[in-house]
């Protein structure tokens, strides 16, 4: 499990400076610990500096790991179940792995109030296979009960659910569009309760065409929720093909902004990219608004035949083409069994 | 004077007045109660608690399917968010969201609506929705309680708060008579205003008070009837309704909503399944309402102290 601490204190003499350079108009620097693994800094401005030290911070290359095994996951998830999304599953699989692995501070036993502990909120449900397989990995449920996906009396339900108390989710999704104003509950919860803890919510971007999101990122910024973080996974592709030729999200960016909200850029399947910009988004926390983070993703990143394309939105690969996407994943933290 | 001649009417208060003063007192009792309003604080009486607790007053503007999610995510983070706005615009406007995100969720929301049924009048069809309680009641887990006055909405308001998952209390605009102010309030629990043998008469909401009238006049006609008030729709008290027909043979239902999926609908089925005898409908059959006043309304559509007095000696005669 991480353990996230943030403080703003001076950078001990003993860091190692790794590298230091600009990302969303932020210095960014990264120094590492001797002995204790990486340590990223990040300076706002010249007169702040914050502080992140995670004890057990995972390196680039260990998040890579572990996001192979996690695309393992969704592929042997949706093939089983002859049914379910893989496409948005596998381009979001590198943020979420951050997010879980790295920045989210969370406790175990899972605890449906979340107090003192950050949140979660997937609000495009039907990615629900890389959901699972993030909250096993990260120790939420066993891993094995991955092989109950969309099966009978399973509490991996097709679309994520509370119902069968499967720990780690908090509210159904799958319905569209619900999920930022539950998370923007939780931050005034949270707010109303004393507790500084942060919430998350990853929603699609063909979801955006749903005007109740619209509803809660005014809301959001009138209410100044800044412990509240967006994350929108911008793959350009919703089922009936790409966002422009279906209902044009126009200048995602302009419209986030006009409303409001800070707005921080990423390749989201870079592992690097979407890790700095997780730590840099936190820092920025706490500032009178809220932030959201337009991820670039490609749809199926990470299987040759599934990237860019929303052919594989909600398509299960079959035993050949499964047999061929796991060829092109290493198995790194051993597959669940079958 | 018969005993139950005690359920006079002495003034005449909103049941909204009912759930401002409620919620107040939930408030002051409960420090988890929070309440979101979507631009009606005044229309709902909620200005009180916004007056007495700021802190604890959201309003969501004109945006209830923000609203319903957002409460959602407060409940899940440990408050009791009561959220506040027309019955029309807490129920069909924002079905899918109270369907995921509170009760598939099992969520402790409590949605409180107002302006329910044809009596709030002159704003027409557009708002006085007469299938609310159809659809809340059919959402698994739901509780849905329509209370009869302004006192037994204030009870059911302060009453909803101790009750742990996601309940509908729906209450309306006009000044109505107040009269239950010395009875009891459990949630589930159906009150008996007067025994009886000849007829039972189920009612809810402001259509109790219509029953009540009709009761008294048939009274004098020799007509011995049993009046039950079933605030709580959902759980159905069906050992009342029952042990009530097992007496009297025979059965109406009055309510401020569409005939079908309301409940009458909800008696019937149990009858059929458990105990069939002959049922009556007082209620709205399969149409839209219009602008008017109140009591031009409940007349115009069906439901006026006449109209129930015709349905219990029809449902007499088909004993």
């Amino acid at each position: 499990m991480t353990k996230f601490a943030k403080m703003n204190s001076p950078i001990s003499k003993r860091f190692v400076k790794v590298e230091s350079r600009m990302l969303n108009q932020a210095l960014f620097t990264v120094y590492r610990h001797p002995g204790q693994g990486a340590i990223i800094f990040c300076r706002l401005d010249r007169f702040r500096l914050y502080t992140f030290a995670l004890s057990n911070m995972k390196t680039q290359p260990e998040l890579e790991k572990i996001a192979s095994q996690i695309r393992r996951d969704i592929i042997r998830q949706t093939w089983s179940a002859k049914s379910g999304h893989p496409g948005g599953s596998l381009g979001c699989a590198d943020m979420m792995t951050s997010l879980f692995f790295n920045h989210l501070r969370f406790t175990l036993p899972f605890k449906m109030e979340g107090k003192d502990e950050d949140v979660f909120v997937l609000s495009n449900g039907h990615i629900s296979p890389l959901f699972y397989s993030v909250l096993a990995r990260s120790g939420f449920f066993p891993v094995n009960e991955l092989a109950t996906f969309r099966m009978i009396n399973s509490r991996l339900q097709g679309h994520p659910a509370t119902h069968e108390h499967l720990p780690g989710v908090r509210v159904a999704t799958g319905s569209l569009g619900q999920g930022l104003s539950v998370a923007l509950g939780m931050a005034l919860a949270k707010r109303f309760s004393g507790d500084e803890h942060l919430v998350y919510c990853l929603t699609g971007d063909g979801e955006l065409q749903e005007g109740q999101n619209w509803e809660a990122i005014m809301a959001a910024a009138h209410y100044k929720a800044d412990r509240l973080i967006a994350i929108v996974d911008w793959n350009g592709q919703q089922i009936d093909g790409p966002n422009d030729k279906i209902i044009s999200l126009g200048d995602l960016e302009a419209k986030w902004l006009s409303f409001g909200w800070k707005v921080l850029h990423a390749n989201g399947n870079s592992m690097k990219e979407i890790d700095e910009t997780l730590t840099l988004a936190g820092a920025m926390t706490g500032k009178g608004m809220p932030i959201v983070i337009l991820m670039k993703t490609i749809m199926g990143f990470g299987v040759d035949f599934m990237m860019g394309t929303n052919k594989w939105h909600g398509v299960a690969p079959n035993d050949e083409q499964a047999r061929l996407a796991l060829e092109q994943l290493a198995e790194t933290l051993g597959d669940y069994q079958i | 004077m018969s005993s139950w001649d005690q359920y006079q009417s002495t003034q005449k208060i909103a049941t909204r007045n009912g759930f401002g003063d409620g919620l107040l007192e939930a408030a002051r009792k409960n420090p988890k109660v929070v309440a979101l309003c979507a631009d009606l604080a005044g229309s709902l009486k909620m200005d009180l608690l916004e007056k007495e607790f700021p802190e604890r007053f959201f309003q969501i503007g004109v945006a209830e399917a923000n609203m319903m999610g957002m409460a959602s995510g407060m409940a899940t983070c440990g408050l009791i968010p009561y959220t506040g706005t027309f019955a029309n615009f807490s129920t069909g406007r924002v079905y899918d969201q109270i369907r995921q995100s509170i009760a598939y969720s099992g969520k402790n929301v409590k949605i409180c609506a107002s302006h329910a049924g044809l009596t709030l009048g002159e704003d027409g069809a557009t708002h006085q929705i007469l299938e609310d309680i159809g659809l809340m009641k059919m959402l698994p887990g739901m509780c849905v309680i329509n209370p009869a006055d302004y006192a037994q909405t204030k009870a059911a308001a302060m009453a909803i708060a101790d009750y742990q998952g996601p309940v509908y209390l729906r209450f309306g605009r006009p000044d109505w008579p107040v009269f239950t102010s010395s009875l009891p309030f459990e949630i589930g629990k159906a009150i008996k205003l007067k025994e009886g043998s000849d007829v039972s008469v189920f009612a809810t909401g402001h259509m109790l008070w219509q029953a009540l009238e009709a009761v008294r006049l048939l009274e004098k006609e020799g007509i011995n009837a049993e009046l039950i008030n079933i605030h709580t729709i959902k759980p159905l008290d069906t050992e009342a309704i029952l042990q009530s027909v097992c007496k009297t043979g025979c059965a109406v239902s009055c309510e401020e909503h569409q005939r079908n999926g309301g409940l009458g609908d909800s008696i019937a089925q149990t009858l059929a399944l458990m105990h069939p005898v002959p049922l009556e409908y007082v209620a709205v059959n399969d149409q839209f309402g219009q602008s008017g006043k109140p009591l031009e309304l409940l007349d115009k559509y069906g439901l006026s102290v006449n109209d129930v007095v015709d349905a219990m000696k029809k449902v007499i005669i088909r004993k």
